[in-house]
C-alpha cells in the first residue's frame, strides 16, 4: 500500500522503532526563541548535558522584542531579562543566535524559511505551536513544549507516537480577493478547533498547487488552530524555486541530489488517509472571525450568528460567552463592526507578499480617522525588502505606523497591545480572550481585509473600497 | 519527574469548552525563566471575577480539575502545565485535550485523563451539588472513581509506565545512543546545517 507524504517523512526519520514504544524520531532542525527555552537550558545545566547538534540548532529573538526604539535598552525589565537569558545561554552552549538588531533577526517562523534552512522532507521543531508553518515546504514541522526542547537539545531526537493523517483537498479557483488566510479560516470553521486533533493535515488539490510559498505558509501556520500539530503541502517547482540560491539551500551536486529526493515527497496515489475533507475553492469568500476561538468565523458578508442556532450545548454556551466578551449582538452584520486598531504582521501574515497585498490597497488612500494601524514586518529581511520596494512609504503616507520586526501585537508580550475593550482587525492567528492585551477584542482577517478595514474603519473587503477614491498615480 | 500512581482530592468543575493556554496562563507570565511561581497567573483574567469557580471558598484546596472539551488548545507553552501544578492541581479530566498540552502534561507528571463527555457531565453534576465530593484518579487501575461513578480510561502503556515510575525521558532516550549515532552517520550530505562545525 502507498504512503502519504507525512508517512514518508516520518519513516525517513525513525532512529529506533520497538514494539510498545513510541518511535524515536531524528530532528533535522531545532529553532529556539527566548520564551520557551530558558528552563530547557537550565535542565541541561542541572544534568551536566551539552547541546548535541549545534549545527542543527539556531535561535532568534522575537516574542518580547519591541518594535520601536530598538536601539535603546528594553524598557520592561522582565522582557529584557528574558532576552539576556537567551543571549547568555546561547553564548554558554555555543548556539547560533540572531538577536535584536541583527539583520537575520525576526519571527522564528519567518527566519527559518528565508534562510533556506526549512527544506522539504526535514523534521523541524520549535517551542512554539506555529512551527506548523514550515510544513508548507513538505517538512514535518510541529510545536513542542519546553521539556521536549530540552530533549531535542540533549539528544536531537524525540519519542513520538505516530499521528494519523488527514487530507484536505481544495480544488478549483479561489475567487478574486479570496486569500490563503480566508481559506484556512474557512477550513477551521468547517472542521472546528479540535477537528485536526491527533492528525497531520495534508493540504492538496489544484487550488493549493497554484499558491505561492508565502500563501502556503499562511495555511500551514494555522493548522494548529484546527487542533493539528502539523500541516503539510507536497513540495513542487514553486518550492524548489523559492529555495534555490538561499543561504542554506544545497548547492551543486547536493542541490541535484536534494531535488531528486524532494520530488519523491508526495502522497502515493494509492495512499490511504485516515480522514478526508473536500472544499470547493470557488465557494469561498473573504472570511473573518466573530468569536474568541479561530473556529468561530464566517464570511464577511454574513451576520453575527445567534447562539440559539447551535444544536450542541457546549458550542451554544461558547458562542454566548464569545458574544458577551466581544461586545457583539446576534444578527448584527459583520460589516458594521467598527475597529480601533488594525494589525498587519505575525508568523501568519508578516511576509513580503502580505505587506505587498496590504500596501496595494492602501496606496493613495488614508487610514480612517480614529483607527490606529500597525504594520510589523515578520523579519528584518522582510522589512529591508519592503523598503526597497517603497512599501514603507505607502504605509506611512496612508497614516499607518511602520514598525520594526517581531511578534508584536499577535500576542502582546511587548508594548504593542490592545487596551481593554479595544477592537482589532488582525492578520495574526488567535482571537483568544485577552490575546492581544487584557480585555482586547480580536477579529482575524487577511492582509487585504485588514487594509480595507483600516481605510473604512469597519470590517470590510477589498471590493468595498471600490467607492473610495484613490490618489495613487495622481 | 514526580511519579503518579493514584490521587484522591476534591474537584473544580470548569464548565467551559476550548479553554486555551492563553486563558490558563496569559502571555505576560511567560517572561519568567523558572518553572515555578505561576500559581497566581492561572486563569488570571477569570479569577478577577469573585464568582469564578476557582475563587469559591468551598473549592480551596481542590486538586482535580474537571474541564470541558478541547482543553489546552493554542500555544505550546508548557507554562500552562506548570501553572496548574503550581496552583495545586494533580490531574485534569476532559473529553478532549489539545495534543501539545497533553504531551506537556504527561512529561511533567500532571495526569490528563480523557473520559466521555457523559462521564464529565456526571462529574460536573456530582461536584457542583457536593463540593466536598472526592474524586479518585487511579493510574494503576486506569480508573476514575467518585460517588456513583466508576469509569475506565485509556492511556498508552508506555506513557503509563513512565508516569508510574516518574522516569526521565532524556535518560531513557540516551540509552539508545548507538541508534542515534548510526542514524546520524547515514544522513544525506544535502541536509541543512546552521553552522559549520
Amino acid at each position: 500500500m502507498g504512503r502519504t507524504l507525512a508517512e514518508k517523512v516520518w519513516d525517513d526519520h525513525v532512529v529506533r522503532r520497538a514494539e510498545g514504544e513510541p518511535d524515536l524520531l531524528f530532528i533535522d532542525l531545532h529553532l529556539l526563541h527566548e520564551v520557551t527555552s530558558p528552563q530547557a537550558f537550565d535542565g541541561l545545566r542541572q544534568n551536566g548535558r551539552q547541546v548535541r547538534r549545534l549545527d542543527l540548532t539556531i535561535a532568534t529573538e522575537d516574542h518580547n522584542t519591541p518594535t520601536l526604539d530598538i536601539d535603546k535598552p528594553i524598557a520592561d525589565p522582565v522582557s529584557r531579562a528574558q532576552l539576556e537569558t537567551l543571549r547568555k545561554n546561547c553564548a554558554e552552549f555555543g548556539v547560533r543566535l540572531h538577536p535584536l538588531g541583527d539583520v537575520e533577526q525576526g519571527v522564528v517562523h519567518v527566519v527559518g524559511p528565508q534562510l533556506g534552512l526549512t527544506q522539504p522532507g526535514t523534521t523541524v521543531v520549535c517551542g512554539d505551536s506555529h512551527t506548523s508553518t514550515h510544513g508548507a515546504f513538505g517538512a514535518l514541522a510541529f510545536g513542542i513544549g519546553t521539556s521536549q526542547v530540552e530533549h531535542v537539545l540533549a539528544t536531537q531526537t524525540l519519542p513520538l507516537a505516530r499521528p494519523r493523517t488527514m487530507a484536505i483537498t481544495i480544488d478549483g479557483e479561489l475567487p478574486e480577493d479570496v486569500t490563503a488566510k480566508d481559506l484556512i479560516l474557512a477550513i477551521i470553521a468547517k472542521i472546528g478547533t479540535g477537528g485536526g486533533q491527533g492528525y497531520i493535515l495534508e493540504y492538496r488539490g489544484s487550488a493549493i498547487e497554484k499558491l505561492s510559498m508565502e500563501a502556503r505558509m499562511t495555511i500551514c501556520n494555522m493548522s494548529i488552530e484546527a487542533g493539528a500539530r502539523a500541516g503539510m503541502i507536497a513540495p513542487d517547482e514553486t518550492t524548489f524555486a523559492y529555495l534555490k540560491g538561499r543561504a542554506h539551500a544545497p548547492e551543486g551536486e547536493d542541490w541535484d541530489a536534494a531535488v531528486a529526493y524532494w520530488k519523491t515527497l508526495k502522497s502515493d496515489e494509492d495512499a490511504v488517509f485516515d480522514a478526508e475533507v473536500v472544499i470547493d475553492a470557488a465557494s469561498l469568500a473573504p472570511f473573518v472571525t466573530w468569536g474568541t476561538n479561530p473556529g468561530q468565523g464566517a464570511p464577511l458578508s454574513a451576520n453575527v450568528p445567534d447562539p440559539a442556532s447551535y444544536e450542541d450545548a457546549s458550542e451554544r454556551l461558547a458562542a454566548e460567552k464569545a458574544l458577551e466578551y466581544m461586545g457583539l449582538t446576534a444578527g448584527q452584520p459583520l460589516r458594521d463592526i467598527k475597529v480601533d486598531t488594525v494589525f498587519v504582521g505575525s508568523c501568519t501574515n508578516g511576509r513580503i507578499e502580505d505587506l505587498r497585498n496590504a500596501a496595494a490597497l492602501l496606496e493613495g488612500r488614508k487610514v480612517a480617522d480614529g483607527v490606529r494601524m500597525l504594520v510589523v514586518p515578520g523579519s528584518v529581511r522582510v522589512a529591508l525588502q519592503a523598503v526597497e520596494e517603497g512599501l514603507d512609504k505607502v504605509f506611512k503616507e496612508s497614516g499607518a505606523e511602520w514598525r520594526h520586526a517581531g511578534c508584536s501585537m499577535c500576542l502582546g508580550m511587548n508594548p504593542d497591545q490592545l487596551a481593554p475593550g479595544e477592537r482589532s482587525a488582525s492578520t495574526s492567528n488567535r482571537n483568544f480572550e485577552g490575546r492581544q492585551g487584557k480585555g482586547g477584542r480580536t477579529h482575524l482577517v487577511s492582509p487585504q481585509v485588514a487594509a480595507a478595514t483600516a481605510v473604512l474603519g469597519h470590517l470590510a473587503s477589498p471590493a468595498d473600497l471600490s467607492d473610495v477614491a484613490t490618489t495613487a498615480g495622481v | 519527574m514526580e511519579a503518579f500512581t493514584t490521587h484522591t482530592g476534591r474537584a473544580v468543575p470548569l464548565r467551559r469548552s476550548n479553554v486555551d493556554t492563553d486563558q490558563i496562563i496569559p502571555a505576560h507570565w511567560l517572561k519568567k525563566v523558572t518553572r515555578d511561581g505561576f500559581e497566581d497567573g492561572l486563569f488570571e483574567a477569570w479569577r478577577k471575577d469573585e464568582q469564578f469557580v476557582l475563587n469559591r471558598p468551598e473549592r480551596q484546596g481542590a486538586s482535580v480539575l474537571v474541564a470541558g472539551p478541547d482543553f489546552g488548545t493554542g500555544s505550546s507553552r508548557e507554562h500552562a502545565v506548570w501553572a496548574l501544578q503550581n496552583y495545586g492541581f494533580q490531574t485534569v479530566i476532559s473529553s478532549r485535550f489539545a495534543d501539545i498540552f497533553r504531551g506537556n502534561s504527561l512529561k511533567n507528571g500532571l495526569l490528563t485523563v480523557v473520559l466521555p463527555q457523559e462521564t464529565v457531565d456526571a462529574l460536573w453534576e456530582l461536584t457542583e451539588a457536593d463540593p466536598t465530593a472526592e474524586v479518585t484518579v487511579d493510574l494503576e487501575r486506569r480508573k476514575v472513581l467518585a460517588a456513583g461513578i466508576d469509569a475506565d480510561f485509556e492511556l498508552d502503556e508506555n506513557a503509563r509506565w513512565r508516569l508510574l515510575n516518574g522516569l526521565d525521558d532524556i535518560s531513557l532516550t540516551l540509552q539508545n545512543e548507538a541508534d542515534i549515532a548510526a542514524y546520524e552517520a547515514s544522513r544525506p550530505a544535502f541536509k541543512p546545517r546552521t553552522i559549520t562545525v
